[in-house]
């Protein structure tokens, strides 16, 4: 590959008169359109000119720049970076729905419809819930529609006072963020030492003025919380509703359904769990389930079943409202249905079981070299707090920034709050012993390198395309676009 | 000028029924490079324990609550333009000059004394 | 063995060995006996991959059938370019994650800060985000936004000739957010602006929404509209699809504070509806107050020219209840479809493409008119490539729509019994057109 040449700005390779698109000259009519000068743009949109070639070497180059989970293992905590089935591509394409208007008459779109619905029934039985509904785009996405449809709930039976949403303080930024929006106040629920909730602490936030307790199951720290019959019953006793975060759905597979453990309302993240690949950030797909009795309140438009069992498409009474245009991100809904016909219930079912057995491997692999602040077993993830001898002055970041020199991705640093040096790592069950081994080494090997070169680890990366960019300057002197790089 | 604090480390100088409201040493040592400060405008109201603004470094941000109540007289320009004059001199890179409205109010804010104190606690 | 799971029973036993565990279950013994699933999930499968494609063609894609598309209402059949699809499946911009690592993730962060460029250039605006989920989700998210930067007004007014959908995703977001929103009339297809004029002199309005072009497909004259807003100290936010404003006054030239919208008419398949790309753009005053991702550059410690996203503080995983916005993944690849597309289409793609979709619409329309079945719902109004009209009975939009479809066209959009909302765009062929005609005739 040709970096200097290819990898500059689009803009930059830009030349006057340069075109990559073709376009067809229809003849419509004899009378040309004029657009009225009132709606006519001052100046045209300066926009690349740039030939078909260069467009494709430009974008070929920079995914060189990239890692995925194609490019190797990616230990990212809380983010559950499986392997991305290259079939569930394909069956976008098998299944017919490219050209496919969300207006069209229902008749002629059977077989969308019965993807939305046959994903629907599936969601139901692995969460364990009564129905669900698949328009969220994403996991914060499901939990605002979740929350608005507790809120909406609560409302149905005039109990106005339960403005309160509880979450505990190691929960992702998203819960109190999607609560907020969802016009709830946010109380912070205390972790105890072993990092599950503090059960006392939650008792004593309960009253009439709550509406929800938010949780993951397991939890940040990769750990079961054994308590939930217990905190489920309090949550309930006190006329408040459980939401599940299925953020950490993984290890559950084949074990444990959130609708057992006593949650009312859930969304699964499809680009985690059912394996759907993450796009650098989207688009995912957050659907949200509840328990008999909360679907009427899902938002709409919802899919439903006539007698004669075809399906149309309709909005619901009770609805809590809206949160999509049309029926959410249609693609990747086929790609996670893709997943679990291909597993099936029996392999499923060993999705969780092997995601646990990497993370505590990884785990006791490492812990005498990395401190370990909550006892094991975990479940799909655990914790670190950074280094145990840090006498050589290397941080969680350095650590991670010295992984990229050996083909790993970094795992999730800085987070969960409770730590320091929180330093977050998830294998999934798709990672063979050979690559855990191959990662345990070289973790082994940055930590004794932190006590005898611990400047090189400080130093690191070496050999990736950009090393140690200046964040302070990036977010003092905000440069947003190519218009503000010329100036 | 009277310096007294509240426990989130806002200061507040006094003089007269004028204050500067700041961050103490110990809060812009803790934040890290300060990349920007959220102001309130001039003329708005400021009310005791109340947040009025946010100090953002890259990757934090920490809300601001107003020692007293009163009008907000002028909010300093100068952080606009190099909010790193938050690190290097907090004790004169005041965020916003207050008309107080309750002098009675200092009387439930820490002295210099007492906030020394106070940070040995943490 | 399943092919996606690469433990061999002697891994197992190693593995579990070095846990000091003696079997699976017992890595799962804190989990209650009672909350344990009892007899598996009851679901299909597994399926092989000749089985799968099986269900996926016979089953599902066999009882899928796409029409000719002369349907719009906020989502556009355009040309999807082949070098789009064959780039945007490379798995390393495909299978990466948020790009947090920004060591390993130039390639994620450049294409973002292109995209950002592009809907800067197409918009006028000064900043983007790295995008919302739809053009729904980001007017509603544009409208939270104006509230929290006005600190204290609480009042929207939002135009009764936005898309119903995204004035349903507007008023679901606003009532979580305490926001009061209020419709300014429409008056024969466009908005009121006596209702306008008179809605913000009564105070406290944050924000007004707008959409250009409207619901209907007319274009709507906002001059002067942005001043009135700005007089009164509320922001001004405009609603487009992302391809027409590359024709269009952008809402840059409008005066807008804040544009929004959705961009899968910029060739993005349809997909029975996603995934789309919700585009959010604002003024610089407003940069900090953006919700979502967004990318700035710097330089590396060798002074390279880096990517990173920035303005972090902003976001929930630093700010929590008090961020901007809960949006954490958002649309990711599809920036790149648009960066992509952008690239290849250029301003002159574009604008052919808005040209030829423009006379497409006027000739169907023109040629609609002279059937005598049909005559347009808002005459006199300028329109681009979309237009309502309304059924000359016996003709009903039921009727008209059901005699399309069983022909094989999906002829709109249908909006009430005797009237329905007709989009064309450069995938409309004279042939089709013509086809389209003679079942109207038929009628």
């Amino acid at each position: 590959m040709n970096k200097e040449l290819y990898s500059p700005l689009i803009f930059e390779l830009s030349r006057e008169g340069r075109s990559g698109y073709s376009l067809p000259e229809y003849h419509y009519s004899d009378k040309p359109f004029e657009l009225p000068a009132q709606f006519r743009r001052g100046d045209k949109p300066d926009l690349p000119q740039v030939d078909e070639p260069t467009v494709v070497r430009h974008y070929t180059n920079s995914s060189g720049n990239n890692f995925g989970v194609d490019s190797g293992f990616y230990p990212l905590g809380s983010c559950t970076m499986k392997y991305n089935p290259k079939v569930n591509e394909a069956m976008v394409g098998a299944a017919n729905v490219a050209d496919l208007h969300p207006a069209q008459p229902y008749d002629t779109v059977q077989g969308a419809l019965r993807i939305y619905r046959t994903l629907e029934k599936a969601l139901s039985e692995i969460g364990g819930m009564a129905e669900f509904t698949l328009n969220p785009f994403a996991g914060a996405h499901g939990e605002y529609t979740g929350l608005m449809v507790i809120r909406a709930y609560h409302q149905s039976r005039a109990d106005e006072a339960r403005k309160r949403v509880l979450v505990p303080d190691s929960a992702h930024g998203t819960n109190p963020a999607s609560a907020a929006m969802a016009g709830f106040e946010i109380v912070e629920i205390k972790s105890l030492a072993d990092g599950t909730v503090d059960v006392e602490d939650l008792k004593s936030k309960l009253d009439e003025t709550v509406a929800a307790l938010m949780m993951t199951n397991p939890n940040t720290m990769g750990m079961f919380e054994k308590n939930i019959p217990e905190i489920a019953a309090a949550v309930h006793a006190a006329g408040a509703l459980m939401y599940y975060d299925g953020a950490n759905l993984n290890p559950m597979l084949g074990v444990a359904r959130p609708g057992d453990m006593g949650f009312d309302v859930m969304h699964i993240n499809l680009h985690k769990t059912f394996s759907t690949p993450h796009g650098g950030g989207g688009p995912g797909a957050g659907p949200v389930g509840v328990r008999a009795g909360l679907e009427k309140f899902l938002p709409n438009p919802r899919v439903v079943e006539s007698a004669d069992g075809s399906l149309r498409v309709e909005d619901g009474e009770f609805a809590f409202g809206r949160v999509s245009a049309w029926l959410g991100n249609f693609t990747v809904l086929v790609k996670a249905l893709a997943y679990i016909l291909t597993m099936g219930p029996k392999y499923l079912a060993e999705v969780g079981p092997l995601s646990t057995l990497n993370a505590n491997y990884i785990m006791n692999s490492l812990n005498d070299l990395y401190l370990q602040p909550i006892a094991g077993p975990c479940k799909h993830e655990f914790v670190f707090d950074g280094l145990k001898d840090k006498s050589g002055g290397v941080t969680t970041l350095n650590v991670a920034k010295a992984l990229l020199d050996y083909g790993f991705h970094a795992p999730t640093i800085y987070f969960p709050l409770l730590f320091h040096e929180s330093l977050m790592i998830e294998p999934t069950e798709t990672e063979s012993r050979q690559t855990l081994d191959a990662f345990i080494d070289v973790m082994r090997k940055i930590a004794e390198e932190a006590k005898s070169d611990p400047d090189k680890i400080k130093g690191a990366p070496y050999t990736t395309p950009i090393s140690h960019p200046d964040e302070d300057e990036a977010a003092l002197t905000p440069l947003l676009t190519y218009r503000d790089l010329k100036k | 000028m009277e310096i007294y604090y509240l426990p989130t480390h806002e200061y507040i100088k006094v003089d007269g029924n004028i204050g500067y409201i700041g961050v103490s040493e110990y809060a812009a040592s803790q934040l890290g490079a300060v990349t920007y400060v959220d102001m309130p405008e001039e003329g708005d109201e400021l009310e005791a324990g109340e947040e009025f603004g946010a100090i953002e470094s890259r990757k934090a941000a920490s809300d601001l609550y107003s020692p007293v109540s009163g009008e907000v007289l002028e909010v300093n320009e100068e952080l606009a333009d190099d909010p790193k004059l938050v690190n290097n001199a907090p004790l004169d890179a005041w965020i916003v000059k207050v008309k107080i409205a309750d002098s009675a109010e200092l009387e439930g804010l820490m002295n210099q004394e007492a906030y020394d104190k106070y940070l040995t606690t943490l | 063995m399943h092919r996606y799971l690469p433990h061999t029973a002697d891994d197992i036993a190693a593995m579990l060995e070095r846990c000091h565990a003696e079997s699976l279950e017992s890595l799962y013994s804190d989990v209650p006996e009672e909350l344990r699933l009892k007899g598996g999930y009851d679901l299909p499968g597994p399926l092989s991959e000749p089985e799968l494609e099986r269900y996926f063609k016979k089953e599902i894609g066999s009882a899928n059938k796409p029409l000719v598309c002369f349907a719009g209402a906020g989502m556009y059949y355009h040309y999807c370019p082949a070098a789009v699809s064959s780039l945007m499946s490379r798995s390393e911009f495909l299978t990466a994650y948020t790009p947090y690592q920004p060591e390993i993730s130039q390639g994620t962060l450049q294409y973002i800060f292109e995209y950002q460029s592009m809907m800067c250039e197409l918009t006028g605006m000064d900043v983007s985000n790295a995008s919302m989920y739809d053009g729904a989700t980001a007017t509603a998210e544009a409208v939270v936004m104006a509230v929290n930067a006005s600190k204290k007004r609480r009042r929207v007014l939002v135009s009764a000739t936005l898309a119903p959908a995204v004035a349903q995703v507007i008023a679901t977001y606003a009532s979580g957010a305490h926001i009061t929103l209020e419709v300014i009339a429409e008056d024969k297809g466009v908005t009121s602006r006596k209702d306008f004029e008179e809605m913000i002199c009564a105070g406290d309005v944050a924000a007004v929404v707008v959409a250009s072009p409207n619901y209907y497909g007319i274009l709507e004259d906002y001059e002067g509209y942005a001043d009135i807003c700005h007089e009164h100290k509320a922001l001004f936010i405009v609603n487009s699809h992302a391809t027409t404003l590359s024709v269009l006054r952008s809402p840059g030239e409008l005066g807008a504070d804040i544009a929004c919208g959705e961009a899968q008419s910029l060739g993005m398949p349809m997909n029975y509806g996603g995934p789309g790309l919700g585009y959010l753009c604002c003024k610089r005053a407003l940069m900090r107050k953006l919700p979502g991702r967004i990318v700035g550059a710097t330089k590396d410690a060798l002074g390279r020219r880096s990517f990173v996203l920035t303005l972090q503080a902003r976001e929930q995983h630093i700010r929590r209840q008090k961020a901007t916005s809960n949006i954490c993944s958002n649309q990711g690849i599809m920036t790149l479809h648009a960066a992509i597309y952008m690239s290849l289409m250029g301003a002159d793609g574009l604008a052919r493409v808005n040209r030829l979709s423009a006379e497409a619409a006027h000739a169907l329309a023109d040629r609609m008119l002279s059937t005598g079945k049909v005559v347009l719902k808002y005459p006199d109004r300028p329109y681009l490539n979309e237009f309502a009209i309304e059924t000359v009975a016996p003709v009903t939009a039921d009727s008209m729509l059901k005699a399309l479809a069983d022909n094989g066209i999906l002829g709109g959009v249908r909006l009430t019994e005797n009237s329905v909302l007709v989009a064309a765009t450069e995938m409309c062929t004279p042939e089709d057109i013509d086809h389209y005609i003679t079942v109207l005739n038929s009628l």
